[in-house]
């Protein structure tokens, strides 16, 4: 068994502050980074003990970084494995044997690796996953897009939607501390638009890098940690369907809605370490409303200015947490709407059908779900603009 | 060592079932020389096993876990296929995550177990079938190998989807007739303990499981080499007797009958694995 008493020094000799001193009082000093190097410097703060890295465009640079970090001694293991779904599989062995362990990957990896996501979630494994969204083959892409979400959303992960690298950063130092609660551990996913955040350089506040997270206790877990140091349950992450029997059947149903149930618990420690599941911008009483996530929301925002100009008051309802979706959050702070535009940088717009399912019967503005940009196009907030002015009948003066 | 985790609480003792107070009374744990001579004797790890009635694998299976050296701290990789029905019969830390993943899985658990007890031994040993091994695993397999993760993987080659009814395999024999083969196989049985020298194995064998004590041999050889030296792997035959239309007391008469042909004994060690089975066998443990 490892030492119970409270330790004050991680592996690294970082000294060990609380996840609410971590994240909230803790000095903080300015700095000027990527997305990629704003991994870097969450993961060095987070006393992770594993990670495991494939090359795939945007992700790349941070899983670098996250090596590095192993080779000044921040992280206990770290490789390159063979393929996302090795990867995927790799970091699943790491948490189950009792690691604190996050990986990142993208668009076409997501896809090779999807096996995995709905597994780590039964075996009941806090494992972060840092996506870097783009587009999905074929045509080939590796442009900023993030359909691959959409994909995950019924995974049993947690699903979490940084918007800057700021946070990202708070939201991996959040991620492993909600995933890691007892009544949680489940998987968090927290999701960047590549490239927009990934690549681009912005003004981040951190804590000194001399502090971390508390090391990662896997005597907490709900499920036995495969290290032999514990009794193993005789349904050992055991292939239940196996049995063809009722009790069989039954067990795996209600397996599965416990790990739904467990990211419902995750609500309110996801309240605290993000400061609420979703964030308001713009005019409280406005009668339109741009619901979004990631840059699509800080489109919006540029967007709420542009349309003030125009006389038209505007407000922005980011989505921090995808899954679980902040349905009581959307449905108060859309009361007085009329027009809800859910922008999106995908084709599909499955942010827009999750906005309308959990709004359904609760709210009477019309949801448009427009603009809708992919593979790679930005979204000017002169297009949000336009599909706003198209509504409202009046001239279209912001050339696009 | 850790196998008084299977100690049962006194004032609970009289409520357990009978085989788990077995697995603290009569399990052999903590000793190295035990083998597949106990297993008249002994409480074995696994508990009514759901195969088939005559399985080799069956077979196969109570061998490998008698002879396994450090029982108490072995965790046991799985995959799907007939080998899955048993690992819920099991008394050790046994992982099913996925079909074909195993040795993925296996190289983040030793390595981790490395990390968080650098000085006990953490035997990481992967049992699984030929499809999930040499088809859809091929490359989480090899991989593991070109990696030097020092784990055991250990084969039961039946030559076919037994679990799944009965369909073609990598390891089936070329011309033999399977389900997704109609007009028998078209190209020849994947010699895997091959690939597994060539990609960086450093004890390799293959057999039958006709004898108890070579099978308890070649896995106590595989595992202390993949603990000091590296990767090590087993290949097992282990027919399906249903699906090649055998009786249920047909088996050994099968595995013997290949012991002469296609699963004759074979070994491979290199000079680092030598090594380390010659010093075992001086300390009596082979």
């Amino acid at each position: 068994m490892q030492a119970t008493e409270t330790l004050l020094y991680n592996r690294a000799g970082q000294k060990i502050v609380s996840p609410d001193y971590l994240l909230f009082e803790a000095p903080r000093a300015k700095h000027f980074m990527t997305g990629s190097e704003a991994v870097k410097e969450a993961v060095r703060r987070a006393s992770v003990d594993a990670s495991v890295s494939y090359p795939i465009t945007p992700q790349s640079e941070a899983a670098h970084l996250i090596g590095e970090l192993w080779a000044e001694g921040y992280v206990g293991v770290y490789f390159r494995g063979e393929s996302e779904f090795g990867v995927m599989s790799e970091v699943a062995g790491c948490a189950m044997a009792g690691a604190r362990t996050i990986t990142t990957t993208s668009g076409p990896g997501t896809l090779r690796a999807m096996e995995n996501f709905p597994m780590w979630a039964g075996t009941r494994i806090p494992v972060q996953l840092v996506l870097m969204a783009r587009g999905i083959n074929s045509p080939l892409s590796i442009q900023p897009d993030n359909l691959e979400v959409g994909f995950l959303l019924d995974t049993g992960c947690m699903i979490w939607y940084a918007e800057t690298a700021q946070d990202l950063f708070d939201m991996i130092l959040a991620g492993f501390t909600v995933a890691e609660q007892p009544d949680v551990h489940v998987p968090v996913i927290n999701v960047i638009d590549g490239f927009f955040v990934s690549h681009t350089r912005e003004a981040i506040m951190l804590p000194p890098d001399d502090i971390a997270l508390p090391p990662y206790n896997p005597y907490k877990a709900p499920m036995p940690v495969i290290d032999a140091e514990v009794p193993p349950g005789r349904f050992l992450r055991d292939p239940f369907v196996m049995k063809s029997n009722y009790i069989s059947y039954a067990t795996h149903a209600s397996w599965q809605w416990e790990v739904r149930a467990a990211i419902e618990r995750s609500r309110p420690y996801a309240k605290h370490y993000l400061r609420g599941l979703i964030e308001l911008f713009g005019n409280p009483e406005a009668e339109l409303v741009f619901v979004a996530c990631g840059t699509a929301s800080a489109q919006a925002k540029e967007a709420v200015r542009l349309l003030e100009d125009e006389g038209i008051p505007a407000k922005v309802v980011k989505l921090k947490t995808i899954r679980p979706f902040p349905i009581e959050e959307l449905r108060e702070s859309v009361k007085g709407a009329k027009y809800i535009f859910v922008p999106e940088f995908n084709v599909v717009g499955w942010l827009e059908r999750e906005v309308r399912r959990y709004l359904y019967g609760h709210s009477n503005a019309e949801i448009i779900g427009a603009p809708r940009v992919a593979g790679g196009m930005t979204m000017p907030a002169e297009a949000i603009v336009k599909e706003v002015l198209k509504l409202t009948g009046k001239e279209v003066k912001h050339v696009i | 060592m850790s196998y008084n985790i299977y100690e049962i609480n006194e004032d609970l003792k009289e409520f357990i079932p009978k085989e788990i107070v077995d697995l603290q009374e009569r399990a052999t744990w903590g000793n190295p020389k035990r083998g597949v001579m106990d297993l008249p004797y002994s409480k074995e790890l696994v508990e009514e096993h759901s195969l088939c009635a005559g399985c080799p694998e069956s077979a196969a299976l109570r061998y490998i876990l008698a002879s396994l050296p450090n029982p108490e701290d072995t965790i046991i990789v799985n995959s799907t296929g007939c080998t899955s029905l048993v690992f819920p019969h099991i008394a050790l830390h046994t992982v099913h995550s996925l079909f074909g993943n195993q040795n993925a899985v296996a190289s983040g658990i030793k390595r981790v177990l490395e990390i968080r007890f650098p000085d006990k031994v953490k035997d990481v040993v992967v049992l699984a079938g030929d499809g999930a091994t040499v088809d859809i695993g091929l490359d989480c397999t090899l991989q593991s190998f070109f990696r030097q993760e020092r784990i055991t993987t250990i084969c039961f080659d039946n030559e076919v989807y037994a679990n799944t009814g009965g369909q073609e395999s990598g390891l089936t024999v070329k011309g033999y007739v399977f389900k997704m083969a109609p007009k028998g196989k078209q190209f020849d049985k994947v010699p895997m303990w091959q690939l597994a020298i060539d990609s960086g194995c450093h004890y390799v064998a293959r057999l039958t499981v006709s004898s108890p004590k070579r099978v308890e041999q070649v896995i106590k050889k595989a595992i202390y080499v993949a603990r000091e030296v590296g990767p090590t792997y087993v290949h097992l035959y282990t027919p399906c007797i249903l699906e090649i239309g055998l009786n249920s007391d047909d088996g050994l008469e099968e595995m013997r009958n290949r012991d002469k042909e296609r699963f004759a004994f074979f070994e491979y060690m290199t000079p680092h694995a030598e090594e380390v089975i010659n010093k075992v066998k001086e300390e009596c443990l082979l």
